[in-house]
């Protein structure tokens, strides 16, 4: 595993740090938009090795974080009164709906399964024929081409008893919608590398030209996040404001075109509800009229009306930058992992859980 | 050891109610398996008990098992239930000696299963030096359990010169760890439904009372204390030594011994590997002064090839582990709460 002791140098690490010091004059808020990232740089202890002018501010990709929480009570209901078997990636068990969690729900009975595909989602159907199956399809346009591939699989196997479950959102819509809000002062902003592994870069030109701010696509490693980080901050100080791409070995240009095809065939963009943030226009994915009878909210005509989000919960303004995690009063206190108030403390991607796991912050409550 | 244990000629191939029912079913499953395999002068007796002297400081310490599944790359559920009671018996300071074996079984287990179990659990009592002295089978319902659940308790006599007691840590004392971490947890995890990968990870399930024998024999009352990290795995052992002493531990990652292929699953994973269980290594806060020589004698025993320095016991930060990252920066190490789900991208 070199390609990951490599990308977690203490050496090069120095190196760049040093270099951001020597480069920064004035302090610039950078925010890195996908919540991988912002793992990283909490469980790496990045924060407190950057120089004080450079203040990371937390952004909103995280899938498991901006799913509704409507949805989330939406599939407990499939699994716990249609009887379907509920298929999801493991990080959204723990996400509170209304009244409780898969996790909860499985608890008590429901057929809930942690999966890592949702392929394997189309193999427990095959082999489950007088049962429906629903795949929880969260996440960005990273995991969007698994999720129409299945469909397409299911389609080509002739398995019925297939659908899925859509909270498909994505990144441009939500970094514009960043830029727009009054209360966010970011400067610049570190696009996240897997995302444009799919969809490549040219989607964040117009928002470099309209919005005049520096965007740097980023991978995930320490060296990655310092790398760019630099790269950000040395477009910041000379006044530039260009896309440049920090995660060349991952990401191309035009990105994979496989990838979106199998994406354009199976999904439509449309308006999208973000938890915590409210509508963001032309922002996610839902199945297109083609492929209608894999999509769960047609299979099973279920209306569940969204809940208040917990008044104490100050998730949408995490998520959007305006503040951090350890500025909630609950941070915590009322809201842990053992008993979460928002999905941002309980997902692998928030920055809360990241904050609570990880840092100095935490252990001062 | 299978080829010379075959199976004994049986006129069932499952386990059914009957054979916990008491009766001569349950007397034909225990004597031609469980006290033909793990027979000796105790258990040999068939009584209620086993009676025996015993008139020394005495460790003892009970585990139960519930692993699914029931075989995994690297072992089975019988070495583990063994491996884990005498581990847990080392970890006192002392010598393993007799343990109990107790079965529930899930109606329909397969005699072969049973038996494959009941081989690897005498290889593994005559790794250990260990007797099986007393016992209990029970079925349940099909439905009613998962295959197979097993409980040990064993007791064993502390060593002359150990002193193993968590009031002895102290500051300056040296954290090191036996072998390489998370391999158990992974390899059990590539092979669980729905999450299976292929890989050649095994589980490190293997007795450590040789090597915790040895470690007080030359270093007696220097080895502070020891543990053995295995649900939680290091971060919550550590985290337990942090409360428990109301001091503070500091680790430095990159002296953290992992395997690659185990470190490269973490990662794809997104599982923490200070988290990930363990069920072949231990702990242990030894006197700062005797820390390399302790890795040095470790590094020549049984399963402690990778022995390394991996922090140290300061005053700093009471209660909390701190971890030094490859790269420099700090982050605190918190208890696991619940268990790791595996992530979403």
């Amino acid at each position: 595993m070199k390609f990951l002791s490599e990308y977690r140098d203490g050496d090069l690490a120095k190196r760049l740090l040093d270099e951001i010091a020597s480069v920064v004059t004035k302090p610039w808020s950078i925010m890195e938009v996908c919540g991988g990232q912002t793992h990283s740089l909490v469980k790496h202890g990045i924060l407190d090795l950057l120089p004080s002018e450079v203040n990371m501010i937390h952004g909103p990709g995280c899938p498991v974080c901006v799913t509704p929480v409507h949805l989330i009570d939406k599939a407990i209901h499939l699994a716990e009164e249609k009887g379907v078997i509920l298929c999801s990636y493991g990080d959204m068990l723990r996400v509170p709906g209304a009244k409780k969690s898969l996790l909860d729900s499985k608890a008590s009975g429901a057929d809930i399964r942690i999966l890592y595909s949702p392929l394997e989602a189309v193999e427990i159907a095959r082999s489950n024929p007088d049962k429906e199956v629903v795949f929880f399809a969260v996440g960005f346009e990273t995991t969007a081409p698994a999720n129409a591939m299945s469909v397409l699989q299911a389609e080509a196997a002739g398995v019925s008893n297939y659908s899925i479950l859509t909270s498909h959102v994505l990144v441009p819509p939500a970094i514009e919608a960043v830029m727009n809000d009054e209360e966010c002062n970011i400067d610049a902003f570190l696009a996240a590398g897997h995302v444009c592994t799919i969809m490549g870069i040219s989607e964040y030109e117009p928002l470099v030209t309209n919005y005049k701010m520096p965007i740097v696509v980023t991978g995930f490693e320490p060296i990655d996040l310092l790398q760019g980080i630099l790269m950000v901050v040395k477009q910041l100080e000379s006044g530039s404001t260009d896309l440049e791409n920090q995660y060349s070995r991952v990401v191309r240009t035009e990105g994979n075109l496989k990838a979106i095809e199998m994406i354009n065939k199976v999904f439509e963009i449309q308006d999208r509800v973000w938890r915590g943030i409210g509508n963001i226009p032309e922002s996610g994915y839902e199945i297109n009229a083609k492929y209608a009878a894999y999509d769960a909210n047609i299979k099973f005509d279920v209306d569940i009306p969204d809940s208040p989000e917990n008044e104490e919960c100050i998730a949408g303004q995490v998520l959007k930058g305006i503040k951090k995690p350890k500025d909630c009063p609950q941070f915590g206190k009322k809201c842990k992992p053992e008993f979460p108030l928002g999905a941002p403390m309980v997902s692998s991607e928030g920055a809360c859980a990241a904050y609570y796991h990880f840092s100095q912050a935490a252990q001062a409550v | 050891m299978q080829l010379s244990c075959p199976m004994p000629k049986l006129d069932f191939d499952k386990i059914t109610l009957g054979h916990g029912g008491g009766g001569t079913l349950s007397n034909r499953l225990l004597e031609k398996t469980v006290f033909e395999l793990l027979g000796n002068d105790l258990l040999d007796k068939h009584h209620d008990g086993a009676i025996f002297d015993w008139n020394e400081k005495t460790a003892f310490s009970t585990d139960s098992f519930v692993i699914s599944p029931i075989f995994f790359p690297g072992g089975n559920i019988g070495e583990l239930a063994i491996n884990g009671t005498v581990n847990d018996l080392a970890m006192c300071g002392a010598k393993p000696r007799y343990l109990s074996l107790s079965f529930i079984i899930e109606e329909g287990l397969l005699m072969e299963e049973f038996w494959r179990i009941l081989v690897s659990i005498k290889e593994a009592c005559v790794a250990a030096g260990v007797k099986i002295i007393t016992g209990d089978t029970k079925v349940v319902e099909h439905g009613k359990g998962d295959k197979i659940f097993i409980n040990t308790t064993g007791i064993g006599s502390i060593l002359p010169k150990a002193n193993i007691n968590i009031d002895n840590v102290e500051e300056g004392d040296a954290v090191i760890v036996s072998d390489v971490v998370a391999s158990h947890g992974i390899a059990i995890m590539s092979v669980r439904k729905g999450l299976e990968f292929e890989s050649d990870i095994l589980s490190d399930t293997r007795p450590l009372n040789s090597a915790v024998d040895s470690l007080i024999s030359k270093f007696g009352s220097d080895i502070h204390l020891l543990k053995d990290p295995t649900r939680g795995g290091l971060a919550s052992v550590l985290n337990e030594i942090a409360r428990d002493s109301s001091l503070g531990i500091h680790l430095e990652e990159k002296n953290i011994p992992i395997a690659e292929q185990v470190k490269a699953a973490c990662e794809i994973l997104g599982l923490d590997p200070l988290y990930v269980a363990n069920e072949g290594i231990f702990i242990t806060i030894v006197k700062q002064s005797v820390a390399e020589a302790v890795v040095e004698h470790l590094q020549e025993q049984d399963y402690c090839k990778n022995a390394s320095i991996i922090g140290h016991v300061v005053s700093d930060h009471p209660k909390q582990v701190v971890i030094k990252s490859a790269i420099g920066g700090k982050r605190i190490v918190n208890m696991l709460v619940g268990q790791q789900l595996p992530r979403i991208c």
